[in-house]
């Protein structure tokens, strides 16, 4: 029996990062006091009319050319269902004319994963349901805070071209590092910056695609790959058993890691979409289009390939690290100590590691020096780690005269040889078992060193000595 | 108070007159006839006082006034005023009181106007009597056996029964021109866009506009110059300068070519008929030529507004939930609130655009019923755009009877629906129309005669309004 192949479409919902709501004035603002960012717009109230946030537009705009979608004409429309967090129970959103249609992200493992469309729409207000399971069904009561509602969104829906948990949180991820890149969302997925629903479906590869279901609300990455893992081996043993999947939208437990049913399509709302009458088409200019594509920020992927362009030979594990920089907005830092001098391997690798995005980080000159003084040798691994924690407290510092005033001598290869001397007659069986070809055991032996010296031995010459002893 | 309200803010900037006595006038006259006419569901007469007594207070400080300082208005209750009760003539509404004001009353009360309170309606604007609204119907002050029209009936009531000489009213399908006809009054629905919607509470978005009932031509073109132009909370605003009324009311109809359209006048009664060809007259005995024609798309335009109007209102009424504001009858669980509160709280006439507005939007008969009416909606406006090709206006009946009794028409919606026939076109086409009355029938009640131009040329309503209406007064 050939294997089970899991299809994936994920829609992401991405508050935008503007000053103030979609169609009205208010502060766009997480975490103030309930129910004080509103007006008569926001709040739904009769006689209130919806404008349009411009700046709001651009960086819906920015996302559309940033995920190589064409940017077209484009209309409003409601989306009509009653729910009590959404004040005029119908959300305006857009349908069958989206702003942004038709592009697609390539992934940094190499694959590519289409964009259908990325639309505005505006988000509701938000729930607590006091009572009972903490939903609205057997809640005793219900608290809506209106600060949410008009915050404008931008859904990003993709192509079904996923295949696995894996590879949807690696879409989530660069596609998060893209909105972050672009100014557009600040992508903190635990405040609901970011919110992911994911189609799941199974089918054998070749076959057409099976029954699928949604998935909706996922807030983290860790819940994205758990829930559509969990999803995908639910809807196998369904068919396995000689049952069927039903189509239906199903929520994650994150304390129990499974899905369950939400609503069933049966239930399936008709959203009576049609025209929003209080909005004229939103129709982006030639001109405006090309202003804000010539000053759209660097994208991670060209980041990415600009660190990757410095090294030599480029390993999975550098592409992680590389990542990883660019995900933390270190790669200028990097950038700036390599072309003062910095190894490009180890200022990539020390900055993923060592230095914090979010606190001080050294002067370019000054974290370049420390790496230098690392190459050479002058300074061992982890000393040249504590110089970089040193720098937080003078980041402009210079790397020699820390590590000396840190007491950081470079030890010369007569005392190494010493120490090695005295580490392999303390350890004699450990030594044959390394001389008869177990190499794990040289790891061992650094370690002795290093513990010896207080970490003050080189970690590479010590490597080197300790291979030159084999017989 | 038979004064017109221009006249009216001259005497009290010359200090014939005050403010004060102006508005106290205009509080009797109501407070002796309204128990019987029901203009007027909500009346402040302490702030309309203090209001007045502010503006005698600038005049006597020789302040610069606005050009309505003084004159006593009437607003109808689909228009927001902060604080102010709004009822929208539904008990979904009752007690709510808005934080804001909409933009026509706030220029309003910009031009130094006394809003003296707030008038009658059908639910929501859904109506063509009063006979719908949830605190009963007003009536006909030259017949008070007889409707004053709807849905603005309350608004015509207060201009026709003289307690003031201008109030504001909204026309969605003729809201405003029908119940003018019925009254006797100069009533204006302006090009989509002209005049802001924001505060305006919405029955069906792509078609309300607000416009004056005033009793002579150049107070409605002053009023609607006052209230009209761009505005940037409402995104369907015209964002362009618009042409003088007040200008146009002096410019005549020489040189003009009229359209006499059979489409807008067959079907009315023969005495109406006889009125619309006298107009015509009148207009070429003014210099302008008439011409014949027919739209037979026109007669298209009951049947599209009857799916577009009720489609955005059952939308656009959504929101009456019981959760924020309003009406709220308590149940265990918020589905069952919700359709508690709208099943109390709706009466009849929107419960059944409601439904049939939900039906036309739903999937599987969306392109059979509010697709196809917006393509109908599309053919009228290419077929009136084709008329004016060859004319600079249309003349024609605004409604097919002039005032009906009460209950006449209750039993039998299509038949209210019917008093539309000739009011629609406009509003489907978002281009101006207005009645003017033109004489009585053989009972004494008013006859309205309906003037319409294409789009953006309300100017041309007013150059023939104004002639129409010297010869009335001739």
């Amino acid at each position: 029996m050939s294997a089970w192949e899991t299809i994936i479409g994920l829609e992401v919902h991405c508050e935008l990062k503007t000053a103030t709501k979609l169609f009205c004035g208010c502060p766009n603002m997480f975490g103030d006091e309930p129910n004080t960012n509103c007006c008569p717009v926001c709040l739904g109230l009769p006689g209130s009319l919806p404008v349009l946030n411009k700046g709001a537009v651009e960086l819906a705009i920015r996302i559309g050319l940033a995920l190589n979608c064409t940017v077209a004409p484009s209309t409003f429309h409601r989306k009509n269902y009653f729910y009590p967090d959404m004040p005029k129970d119908y959300q305006i959103s857009q349908y069958d004319q989206p702003l942004n249609a038709g592009g697609w992200i390539d992934l940094p493992e190499g694959s590519r994963v289409g964009i259908t469309r990325a639309h505005m729409e505006e988000d509701t207000g938000k729930s607590t349901h006091l009572g009972g399971t903490g939903r609205i069904h057997g809640a005793d009561s219900s608290l809506i805070d209106y600060n949410r509602s008009g915050v404008p969104l931008v859904e990003i829906v993709s192509e079904p071209d996923m295949r696995s948990g894996v590879q949807a949180r690696a879409y989530v991820a660069e596609l998060r590092a893209i909105l972050v890149a672009v100014g557009a969302t600040d992508g903190r997925m635990e405040e609901g910056s970011m919110r992911v629903d994911a189609n799941v479906s199974v089918r054998k590869p070749g076959d057409p695609f099976g029954t699928r279901c949604e998935i909706k609300n996922l807030n983290s990455l860790r819940s994205l790959q758990r829930a559509i893992e969990y999803e995908a081996a639910r809807q196998i043993d369904l068919i396995e058993a000689g049952e069927r999947v039903v189509q239906e939208t199903r929520h994650f437990d994150e304390q129990t890691g499974r899905t369950g049913t939400m609503r069933s399509k049966e239930e399936a709302t008709d959203y009576r979409y049609f025209p929003e009458p209080d909005l004229v088409p939103l129709n982006p200019s030639r001109a405006w289009i090309d202003e804000i594509r010539s000053n759209l920020a660097p994208l991670p992927k060209a980041r990415r390939e600009h660190l990757l362009a410095a090294v030599g030979e480029v390993t999975p594990a550098l592409v992680d690290l590389v990542a990883t920089v660019v995900d933390r907005d270190l790669d200028t830092l990097v950038s700036a100590a390599i072309n003062a001098g910095a190894p490009a391997q180890l200022a990539i690798a020390r900055a993923a590691n060592e230095l914090d995005a979010d606190g001080v980080l050294p002067s370019p000159a000054s974290f370049a020096g420390t790496c230098q003084l690392e190459a050479s040798g002058r300074l061992s691994a982890t000393q040249a780690k504590q110089v970089l924690a040193a720098l937080l407290d003078e980041p402009h510092g210079d790397p020699a005269a820390i590590a000396d005033r840190l007491g950081f001598v470079a030890m010369d290869d007569g005392a190494l040889d010493t120490v090695l001397d005295a580490a392999i007659a303390d350890h004699p069986s450990e030594w044959q078992r390394y001389c008869d070809g177990d190499d794990k055991l040289a790891q061992f032996f650094v370690g002795k060193v290093m513990a010896a010296t207080k970490g003050k031995a080189n970690g590479k010459a010590v490597i080197a000595a300790i291979a030159a002893r084999r017989p | 108070m038979t004064t017109s309200a221009i006249s009216l803010a001259q005497a009290i900037a010359a200090r014939t007159t005050t403010a004060a006595a102006a508005t106290d006038a205009a509080l009797s006259a109501i407070t002796e006839r309204d128990g019987e006419l029901h203009a007027f569901l909500h009346v402040d007469a302490d702030a309309a006082r203090q209001a007045a007594s502010a503006i005698d207070a600038r005049i006597a400080a020789g302040e610069t006034v606005g050009p309505l300082a003084g004159v006593p208005v009437a607003i109808k209750d689909n228009l927001v005023m902060t604080g102010v009760p709004t009822t929208c003539g539904s008990k979904i509404l009752e007690g709510w009181r808005p934080p804001y004001t909409a933009t026509v009353v706030e220029r309003l009360i910009d031009a130094g106007a006394i809003p003296i309170g707030k008038t009658n309606l059908d639910e929501f604007a859904m109506g063509s009597s009063t006979e719908n609204s949830a605190y009963g119907p007003s009536r006909n002050p030259i017949d008070p056996t007889k409707v004053p029209g709807g849905s603005s009936g309350g608004s015509a009531v207060a201009v026709a029964a003289g307690y003031v000489p201008v109030s504001l009213g909204s026309d969605t399908g003729g809201s405003i021109r029908q119940p003018a006809a019925f009254c006797g009054l100069i009533g204006y629905k302006p090009t989509y866009g002209h005049i802001s919607r924001y505060g305006l509470v919405a029955f069906s978005s792509s078609l309300d506009q607000v416009g004056p009932f005033t009793t002579t031509v150049a107070d409605s073109a002053l009023v609607s110059e006052i209230i009209g132009g761009h505005d940037h909370r409402d995104s369907t605003s015209i964002d362009a300068p618009a042409p003088s009324l007040l200008e146009a009311c002096g410019r005549g109809v020489a040189g003009l070519r009229v359209g006499l359209c059979s489409d807008l006048l067959d079907g009315a009664d023969a005495v109406i008929v006889d009125r619309v060809r006298a107009a015509a007259a009148a207009l070429e005995a003014a210099g302008a030529t008439i011409v014949d024609l027919a739209i037979p798309e026109l007669r298209l335009g009951l049947s599209a507004y009857y799916l577009l109007a009720p489609a955005e209102a059952s939308s656009n009424l959504a929101r009456y939930d019981g959760v924020r504001f309003g009406l709220r009858e308590e149940r265990d669980d918020v589905a069952a609130m919700n359709v508690a509160t709208r099943t109390a709280g709706f009466g009849p006439e929107v419960k059944r655009r409601i439904m049939l507005g939900t039906y036309a939007l739903s999937a599987g008969y969306y392109d059979a019923y509010y697709g196809q009416a917006q393509k109908t909606r599309r053919l009228i406006t290419n077929a009136l755009d084709a008329a004016y090709q060859g004319v600079d206006l249309l003349l024609g009946a605004t409604t097919p009877t002039t005032a009906f009794g009460f209950g006449d028409k209750v039993a039998d919606p299509l038949s209210m629906y019917l008093s539309d026939l000739f009011t629609i076109p406009s509003n489907l086409a978002g281009h101006p129309a207005m009645s003017v009355p033109f004489g009585t029938d053989s009972a004494g009640l008013p006859i309205g005669v309906q003037l319409l131009a294409p789009g953006r040329r309300d100017d041309l309503l007013f150059a023939a309004g104004a002639v129409l209406e010297s010869e009335v007064s001739a």
